[in-house]
């Protein structure tokens, strides 16, 4: 049996379309059969509500007069695209407030005009004989836009792998929160509900094709940025009008110490065609597979501790090397399934008609790493290996000696194997010295959980964990966990300030 | 019921302890901070011995204040994502039936760590 698309949208205008949301479809597929399921639903509306970093929005704000070509332009201090001459520019999601720093963003930006609320325009330009107009400062709602078109590069990803965090230290990232030792696992993404999960094959998601976008009908641009569907990874560009956006389903959210991002609700109708629609829309939680990544690593290649299906995420733990872990959810399930509710509303009401795609997303993309010309720069570059260390079985007296003499404020400690146990600092000895009951040996006021860098480690990450930890040098250790030399923060500064732009 | 303790010495005098002895109540810390001028301290006390266990910590110098509701939520800018679950040591959050995040507030010790993770600002801390 085949159903055509003319077929469901004449039975969406008589009212008597059958319409399910994604999540009772396996229950309705196990009641009726494959067949039976396909004469009886006609609709299946997925959807999906969670951070969607890569999103923004298409504003034209009409002509000033004198008229401007706007080159450098900022929406309440968030500085939007500049070069799209003359009054259009694009804000993005994650762009931060030159003011709020990363307590006011882009996101912001759009859920203060999708809430109607008075936004701050301000813009420069050098100037020209057709736009003599050099600046401008007005405030605008989003009423007074001729266009607000949200179009995001990268949407709905058909799923995304989970986090946790092995290493020692409390982690803050796009995933949320990471507790150290592995305290918890964090994953995003509505499973059962995902749009592309319930059309994998690309048969009915593709260019043009209607969806529920922040509260409006918007439509699918086609494949998204990264869109990588041949590992499972696919994703949406997707547009719509935010002057029918509503912030039920478009919301700013902060991640701390990673900026703002913009949560956003998806959803598309799949029209039920044949068994294979039927089949593919029976996806359950179970049969959606992803991996727990560790972010502990701090590189692109994030090494996966174990395969976990979304029925398990969603249960509130998993079991890792024995132990049950807590599971976060970072994507919004109750607001995932409003917007497939919301959806199966508008067609029961022979608002929306479906369509197939005009032009058929590509199935077997894969999304590459970067080509990177330029090699980055190691701690090997600029540590210092002219480093006096001291030994643990000393007395302070002799670390304060060396610690004068070679004018550093940090003594490495080494055991008799010569392997790194501690580090002491100009403060460690000082403090002793104030407080001297009974420690005489250096063992007695080192600190003992050192954290070290490596040589052949990027030294942008070395910078990382001299921020995270509030400290000025870290010990570069060996394999054999011997210090062979320090790599100052003083340094590093000189380095990347000198590099420029680098945070 | 929950008390916040504040004292103002290094914690050399052991006024928590002090108090359990005076009044015989056993009191459970759930949580402390201490540094070099003043400490603070989170004490579960049985609801009928709260006031006694109060005056007792008052008389040895500390400021004592009840902890009517640790967390709460703007159910306005909550979206029941769920970021708050895992991260909580109390286990205070949880989802429903309808995947609403539901709160037991009482479980609360007020470490502040889900006022940092909420993506929405929902959770702010308040005693």
């Amino acid at each position: 049996m085949h159903k055509s698309i003319d077929l469901i949208n004449q039975r969406l205008q008589d009212g008597t379309a059958k319409i399910v949301t994604a999540d009772q479809m396996p229950a309705i597929v196990e009641e009726l059969g494959e067949e039976g399921a396909l004469a009886e639903v006609d609709v299946v509306t997925t959807g999906t509500f969670g951070a969607m970093c890569s999103s923004g929005g298409f504003l034209n704000f009409g002509h000033a007069e004198p008229p401007i070509k706007m080159e450098r332009i900022w929406l309440n201090d968030v500085e939007g695209y500049g070069g799209l001459a003359a009054v259009d520019t694009y804000i993005g999601a994650t762009m931060q407030s030159e003011t709020r720093g990363e307590r006011y963003g882009g996101a912001h930006v759009i859920e203060d005009f999708i809430n109607k609320r008075p936004v701050e325009l301000r813009a420069q330009s050098k100037g020209s004989d057709c736009y003599p107009r050099r600046s401008i400062t007005t405030e605008l709602t989003i009423d007074d836009l001729n266009q607000a078109i949200m179009v995001n590069p990268r949407n709905a990803y058909q799923r995304y792998d989970a986090a946790t965090n092995t290493s020692n230290t409390l982690l803050y990232t796009y995933m949320g929160t990471l507790l150290p030792n592995t305290g918890n696992i964090s994953y995003s993404g509505a499973g059962t509900l995902n749009p592309i999960c319930n059309d994998p094959n690309f048969r009915l998601i593709g260019s043009g094709v209607p969806l529920f976008l922040g509260g409006a009908q918007g439509m699918v641009v086609g494949e998204g940025t990264q869109h990588s569907s041949s590992s499972g990874f696919g994703t949406l560009m997707t547009t719509g009008d935010m002057k029918d956006m509503s912030s039920d389903f478009i919301r700013a959210a902060i991640m701390h110490r990673y900026g703002p991002t913009l949560y956003v609700g998806i959803g598309i109708p799949l029209p039920v065609l044949d068994i294979d629609v039927v089949r593919a829309t029976a996806v359950r939680d179970e049969d959606i597979m992803i991996s727990i990544r560790d972010y502990g690593v701090p590189s692109r290649n994030r090494p996966a501790v174990r395969k976990v299906s979304y029925a398990e995420l969603k249960s509130g733990s998993v079991e890792l090397n024995g132990e049950e872990i807590r599971t976060s959810s970072l994507s919004s399930y109750r607001n995932a399934l409003a917007v497939a509710r919301k959806l199966k509303d508008w067609l029961d009401q022979g608002q929306m008609t479906l369509s197939l795609p005009t032009r058929y997303i590509d199935t077997a993309r894969i999304s590459r790493p970067m080509r990177e010309t330029k090699r980055v720069t190691l701690v090997s570059e600029i540590m210092d290996t002219r480093v006096i260390m001291v030994k643990e079985d000393e007395e302070i007296q002799l670390a304060a000696k060396k610690l004068l003499k070679g004018e550093a404020n940090h003594l490495p400690v080494q055991n008799n194997e010569g392997c790194l146990v501690g580090i002491v600092t100009t403060f460690d000895i000082s403090k002793a010295v104030v407080h001297p009951e009974r420690k005489l040996k250096v063992k007695d006021v080192m600190t003992r959980n050192v954290i070290t860098t490596e040589a052949n480690e990027p030294i942008d990450i070395a910078a990382q964990k001299l921020e995270h930890h509030h400290i000025s040098a870290l010990p570069v250790v060996d394999a054999k966990g011997c210090c062979i030399a320090l790599l100052h923060a003083s340094d590093l500064g000189r380095l990347i300030t000198s590099h420029g732009g680098n945070q | 019921m929950k008390l916040l303790v504040t004292f103002y010495d290094k914690g050399t005098n052991p006024i928590i302890a002090k108090a359990v002895m005076d009044t015989g109540v056993l009191i459970n810390v759930e949580r402390a901070v201490i540094n070099s001028s003043e400490g603070e301290a989170l004490v579960d006390v049985p609801d009928d011995a709260c006031h006694i266990v109060g005056e007792a910590l008052k008389r040895l110098g500390a400021d004592v204040r009840i902890v009517e509701n640790g967390v709460s939520r703007d159910l306005n800018r909550c979206v029941s994502c769920g970021a708050c679950i895992s991260i909580c040591p109390k286990e205070v959050f949880s989802f429903d039936d309808d995947w609403m995040i539901v709160t037991d507030e009482k479980k609360c010790i007020l470490c502040g760590r889900c006022v940092l993770a909420c993506p929405h600002q929902a959770l702010t801390i308040s005693y």
